[in-house]
């Protein structure tokens, strides 16, 4: 079964805002992406479940326009709080990566 | 006849650049504005909390130079909001001093409007009192206690102070902490046209050719009329084509279709990107509701004072334990620390462990360690500089030392690469208020003040 990181054009995160990052999956064409569409794989529990973080909390969106989805999270640190990581929120996006898609 | 209004976005934020050549050529195209986002919250509390610019003053000049050379002579206004970094008025005077030596160094002269957006705390714990704050989002509720300790509050303004700024005849206007579509939307409201397509114009204009391919730090030109706007790169190099300028609005947004924006909520659920030629498009379909007007308030803390090291370790026998390695090191330092004064409650002490789980912390999900090195940063943040120097200096010392089981590497557990190995980072940041307010009107918390400058 082919994974995301096969799949995808695109698969990154950044802040949005300093409380949340936000992760875009796009894809390189419309067939490809409606395909995964159609799968259901890509929703806000797929997220909850990633980065786990409760379901109500993610904003999953699909973006046709531009062949993506998006799912925006809760950080577990505010950005530059102590204990952060990843000030810009850019290196969140590798637990996607793996996420295999029945096509 | 159509009104349109057309703006060039020279580049994404004061001070990243963009080429002088893309600057002639959007002037060539007669803007009626020309303009630049001044910053961002991406970058950190830090530049919201010292109130220091983000980008270096050489930069913002050379930047600001060729804008006003470019829109005063020709009396086109030059708008820049979020001057200088977070909005700040420490910033904003910055950035208000280099327009004035830009002035005399070329002879320019031309009416500056400086709009402020930074909050007194008093006026803030008024507004928390009469229940006109709420939280966005993922954040925390507001108390008293947070604003009393915050060290800076800005209010993000919307359109309405540019318009007014414009309307009394400025010719540059920096505005402190705006809402980074604002001044564009504010700019093509002034001369007529409706909110939506105002409003997405801004959100194009606000990160110069982030919506082109290739992408890239350079000027952007919109021409916007009452049901739809047009965008194209002025670089040849560059093309804005449907994709390019729908995957932009993915960046940094929660939602790439509902943007809340003062008064206002901006829906892009409909909208269609229609190729005009291969580096130009059209986009239409976007909708405006206006809403009761909300400003965003954003505010700064400081946490203490962070000194850090940097080490690493190449012994596979420790990297097989590290965890309790660290705790080990952790506990040894309170000992060694509380004897001198500084016990735990005191100060954080934060090991980021690259090649384990540097980047992702707790939320790694993966265990299972495949590096043959790892990589420590060691973090002290404490109240003084003085607390975090002392301990961070007693955990350079403990690290290398602390013993473990099968331990060979008897003369030091890890690897520092330089000396002095220990560095004060300085006074440390956080967002405490990232909430919203009700205000009296669009204008009340931002002052405007006018000046001749030649």
């Amino acid at each position: 079964m082919p994974k995301i990181s096969e799949l995808a054009k695109v698969c990154k995160s950044k802040n949005a805002g300093p409380f949340e990052v936000t992760i875009d999956v796009m894809f390189e064409t419309k067939e490809i992406f409606d395909k995964v569409e159609q799968t259901g794989v890509l929703c806000a529990a797929l997220f909850s479940k990633l980065y786990n973080v409760p379901e109500k909390a993610v904003l999953f969106t699909i973006y046709p326009a531009a062949l993506a989805f998006k799912g925006t999270i809760p950080r577990c640190t505010s950005s530059g709080d102590i204990g952060d990581t990843d000030v810009y929120g850019a290196q969140q996006h590798a637990p996607l990566l793996d996420v295999e898609i029945p096509i | 006849m159509i009104n349109e209004c057309r703006m060039l976005s020279v580049s994404s934020i004061l001070g990243y650049g963009f080429p002088e050549a893309s600057l002639k050529r959007g002037v060539d195209l007669k803007p009626h504005f020309i303009g630049v986002d001044g910053g961002s919250t991406d970058p950190g509390a830090y530049y919201l909390g010292s109130g220091e610019c983000l980008n270096s003053l050489k930069a913002m000049k050379r930047d600001l130079r060729l804008m006003l050379l470019a829109g005063v002579p020709r009396k086109i206004p030059v708008v820049i909001g979020s001057t200088g970094g977070a909005g700040t008025e420490s910033q904003l005077q910055v950035v208000a001093g280099l327009a004035r030596e830009i002035a005399r160094e070329e002879g320019l002269n031309f009416r500056l409007a400086l709009i402020h957006a930074e909050q007194e705390k008093e006026d803030v714990q008024q507004w928390l009192k009469q229940g006109r704050i709420s939280a966005l989002r993922n954040v925390p509720e507001l108390t008293e206690a947070t604003v009393s300790r915050s060290t800076r509050i800005v209010g993000m303004m919307g359109a309405e102070p540019f318009m007014k700024a414009l309307s009394q005849g400025a010719d540059v206007v920096l505005a402190a902490r705006a809402s980074d579509a604002a001044s564009w939307a504010g700019c093509a409201m002034s001369r007529g046209i409706a909110p939506a397509p105002s409003w997405y114009s801004g959100k194009m204009l606000e990160c110069g050719t982030a919506s082109a391919t290739p992408k890239g730090h350079d000027c952007l030109m919109a021409t916007v009329r009452d049901d739809h706007l047009d965008v194209e790169p002025t670089n040849p190099e560059r093309r804005c084509t449907p994709l390019s300028v729908a995957t932009h609005s993915l960046h940094e947004n929660a939602s790439p279709t509902l943007h809340e924006e003062p008064g206002g909520l901006l829906d892009a659920t409909h909208c269609q990107f229609t190729p005009l030629t291969d580096r130009a498009v059209r986009i239409s379909g976007m909708t405006w509701k206006t809403r009761d007007y909300d400003i965003k308030l954003e505010g700064a803390e400081c946490i203490g004072f962070r000194a850090i090291t940097i080490c690493g370790t190449r012994d596979p026998i420790l990297i097989s334990q590290i965890d309790s390695y660290l705790q080990t090191v952790r506990e040894d330092v309170a000992m060694r620390a509380t004897g001198f004064g500084v016990s735990p409650e005191k100060y954080q002490l934060v090991f980021h462990v690259y090649g384990k789980d540097g980047v992702m912390g707790a939320a790694e999900p993966v265990k299972q360690i495949s590096s043959h090195e790892l990589g420590i940063v060691v973090e002290v943040l404490s109240e003084t500089e003085e607390d975090a120097r002392a301990v961070l200096s007693i955990a350079r010392v403990v690290i290398p030392k602390v013993d473990f089981v099968g331990r060979l590497c008897k003369s030091g557990n890890m690897a520092f690469p330089f000396s002095p190995s220990d560095i004060s980072v300085g006074l440390t940041f956080k967002f405490s208020v990232f909430h919203v307010v009700k205000p009296d009107s669009p204008y009340s918390m931002f002052p405007i003040t006018y000046e001749q400058v030649s």
